[in-house]
């Protein structure tokens, strides 16, 4: 099979790794790409920030190329590059007079019959997830990823549409069939910031943090990207973010094509994984060791499940708890006492909770009136002691909003 | 009911503005019944003046001005979420779009700094054919005053071959460049 390729700019300076990594995962299906011959620059954002028209030829240009080459469909990798040829393909379909318009404006036949696809596309519609399952030399057992979608392979929708806009799950369906786990999170097509973090990079930090952060919080250990913009933001200003936010990050973050390629059994050097910005080696590393842990547990978990299936024949549904019988009983007493030291003394509770000696003694307040709310923060202080804390702060801002209203 | 009457909003005014800013961006503003789900999406309505509803709002009351002035079509990052998202389909991240560009032509920029991205980005492409990233980010420090701007990427991006030394010239340069002529020619859209 061959197709069409538009590498990009950020091909030869950013997003190399994106490059080789997109070239090997092609060799991998045996199918070639095709460089679309002396091809200019999409325009990206700039142009349709500047001029209609011009963010319309610019690409429009390519198209016309391709065109010449007797080529249909176009592999745009980067998420940018995809939506502005997307955008020229789609508003020229049942446009004449633009069609003409931009004809005139580029100078060479341009009849608008091509196909631009994302690389999310190309994996999940053309290669198939089945044929990548049966690629898989390394899987990528033990490794937690957030697959990050952003905005330019989803939206605008009228553009897109080969994944939901606000539920994408291509890219996760394809981290499966590699063997990672893919976590559930909220931050999936939100925005890195595109060129703010160049032009106001006060706003840009904060947005790419925010990412980061919900990625980190959903437990994932590595982000994954389809787009060389993303992974400018989030891998290469990391450092600096992390500095202006006052915490630490260190969150790997890895191409889509990249982990194809891996789980392939290309090495890491052969796809630049050593020039990402945020140290990316360590994690992939440490992924054997992760998968094994993982496989023990599987196994440690299977006789005590069969043999609580044993005991309680369709019982096992309401409690879903993996847990076996003793330890829930021993997590059932540490709250038991939790809550009596609670009851005994809220304030000290309260205070290792809440910096904030207000904020702790509102908690504390709370809490001495409070029957459930306490059980709650009893429950949480001993199973998850963070999610505790993030309870107990939502708890004492409700608790200030009622009483400024009151 | 009376016959509604179509005045002919005077060249220049507000209106005549405000509709020909809807025209660029094939959307209706008066759809938007000011839910406030595109605010509440934008992932830069924290640093704005006016978040994504207000902009509307502001255009919906003839204050076209006012909006041209904001903040916030500097701020906007083009993540095309209040447009997927709007019950009205307002497309406000195409009116966002109308508008930077309004503002442009007017000479109403009120955030240099964004502008200035985009004229050195699109200086590189209209002479080479190709964007460069070197070259627009030490342009866009130049311009801006910021001489040791982005510093912490550029040493390691060398170190990591991530930097192209000198910008590639296609060979249809002088195609690309005709392109931005006859564009500038013919007047946008
Ligand atoms: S989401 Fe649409 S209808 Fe709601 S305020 Fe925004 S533009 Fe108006
Ligand atoms: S396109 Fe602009 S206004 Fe709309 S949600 Fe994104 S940043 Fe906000």
């Amino acid at each position: 099979m061959e197709i069409g390729y538009y590498p990009g700019c950020s091909g030869g300076g950013s997003g190399v790794e994106y490059k080789l990594s997109t070239l090997k995962t092609a060799e991998m299906f045996g199918i070639k790409l095709r460089e679309l011959e002396d091809w200019n620059c999409c325009g990206a954002t700039s142009a349709h920030n500047t001029n209609k028209l011009l963010s319309l030829a610019l690409p429009a240009r390519n198209l016309a190329i391709m065109e010449k080459m007797n080529l249909d469909t176009l592999l745009a990798p980067c998420a940018a590059c995809y939506n502005r040829h997307r955008a020229v393909e789609v508003e020229t379909k049942n446009d004449e007079a633009l069609r003409e318009k931009i004809q005139q404006a580029i100078d060479m036949e341009f009849s608008a019959r091509t196909t631009t696809i994302s690389i999310l596309e190309w994996l999940v519609r053309d290669v198939g997830i089945e044929a990548i399952q049966n690629k898989v030399e390394k899987p990528l057992k033990g490794m937690k990823a957030a697959c990050y979608y952003g905005c330019l392979l989803v939206r605008p929708t009228a553009h897109t549409g080969f994944d939901d806009p606000e539920q994408p799950n291509t890219m996760d369906q394809v981290m499966t069939a590699l063997g990672a786990q893919a976590v559930d999170w909220p931050y999936k097509t939100e925005c890195c910031g595109a060129a703010l973090a160049t032009s106001r990079p006060d706003i840009g930090s904060k947005i790419i943090y925010e990412v980061i952060r919900n990625a980190k919080d959903a437990g994932a250990e590595c982000i994954v990207t389809a787009c060389p913009l993303c992974m400018l933001n989030l891998d290469m200003r990391q450092a600096k973010v992390a500095k202006t936010m006052g915490v630490k990050l260190d969150m790997p973050i890895y191409y889509i094509t990249e982990m194809v390629a891996l789980a392939g059994g290309y090495t890491p050097n052969e796809i630049g994984v050593p020039r990402h910005f945020v140290e990316a080696m360590g994690y992939l590393n440490s992924l054997p060791e992760k998968a094994a842990a993982l496989a023990a547990e599987e196994e440690a978990q299977k006789p005590k499940k069969a043999a609580k299936a044993a005991v309680s024949p369709g019982a096992g549904q309401a409690d879903g708890a993996a847990e076996p019988a003793v330890d829930a009983e021993a997590v059932q007493k540490k709250i038991e006492a939790m809550l009596k030291g609670i009851q005994k003394s809220p304030d000290k509770i309260a205070a290792r909770l809440i910096e904030d000696p207000e904020r702790a003694k509102v908690l504390a307040e709370l809490m001495a009136h409070d029957e459930k709310k306490s059980l709650k923060i009893a429950e949480l202080m001993v199973t998850d002691k963070d999610k505790a804390t993030k309870v107990a702060d939502a708890f004492v801002t409700g608790e200030l909003k009622k009483r400024d209203k009151a | 009911m009376k016959e509604a009457v179509t005045l002919i909003p005077m060249p220049g005014s507000a209106q005549a503005m405000i509709e020909q800013i809807e025209h660029e961006a094939h959307t209706n503003i008066k759809s938007c019944y000011q839910c406030g789900k595109c605010s509440a999406g934008c992932p830069v309505a924290f640093a704005m003046d006016y978040p994504p509803r207000q902009i509307i709002r502001l255009l919906q009351l003839d204050l076209v001005e006012e909006a041209l002035k904001a903040d916030s079509i500097w701020v906007c990052a083009s993540c095309e979420t209040c447009s997927a998202r709007c019950p009205r389909n307002v497309d406000i991240a195409s009116l966002m779009d109308a508008m930077r560009r309004k503002a442009l032509a007017e000479g109403k920029v009120t955030d240099k700094k964004v502008a200035a991205f985009n004229e050195g980005f699109l200086g590189g492409v209209k002479n080479f054919g190709r964007s460069f990233e070197a070259g627009i980010l030490l342009y866009h420090n130049l311009k801006t005053g910021q001489l040791f701007k982005d510093m912490e990427l550029g040493l390691p991006m060398m170190q990591r071959g991530k930097v192209e030394v000198l910008p590639h010239k296609i060979k249809g340069s002088a195609q690309v460049k005709a392109i931005f002529d006859r564009v500038d020619k013919m007047g946008g859209e």
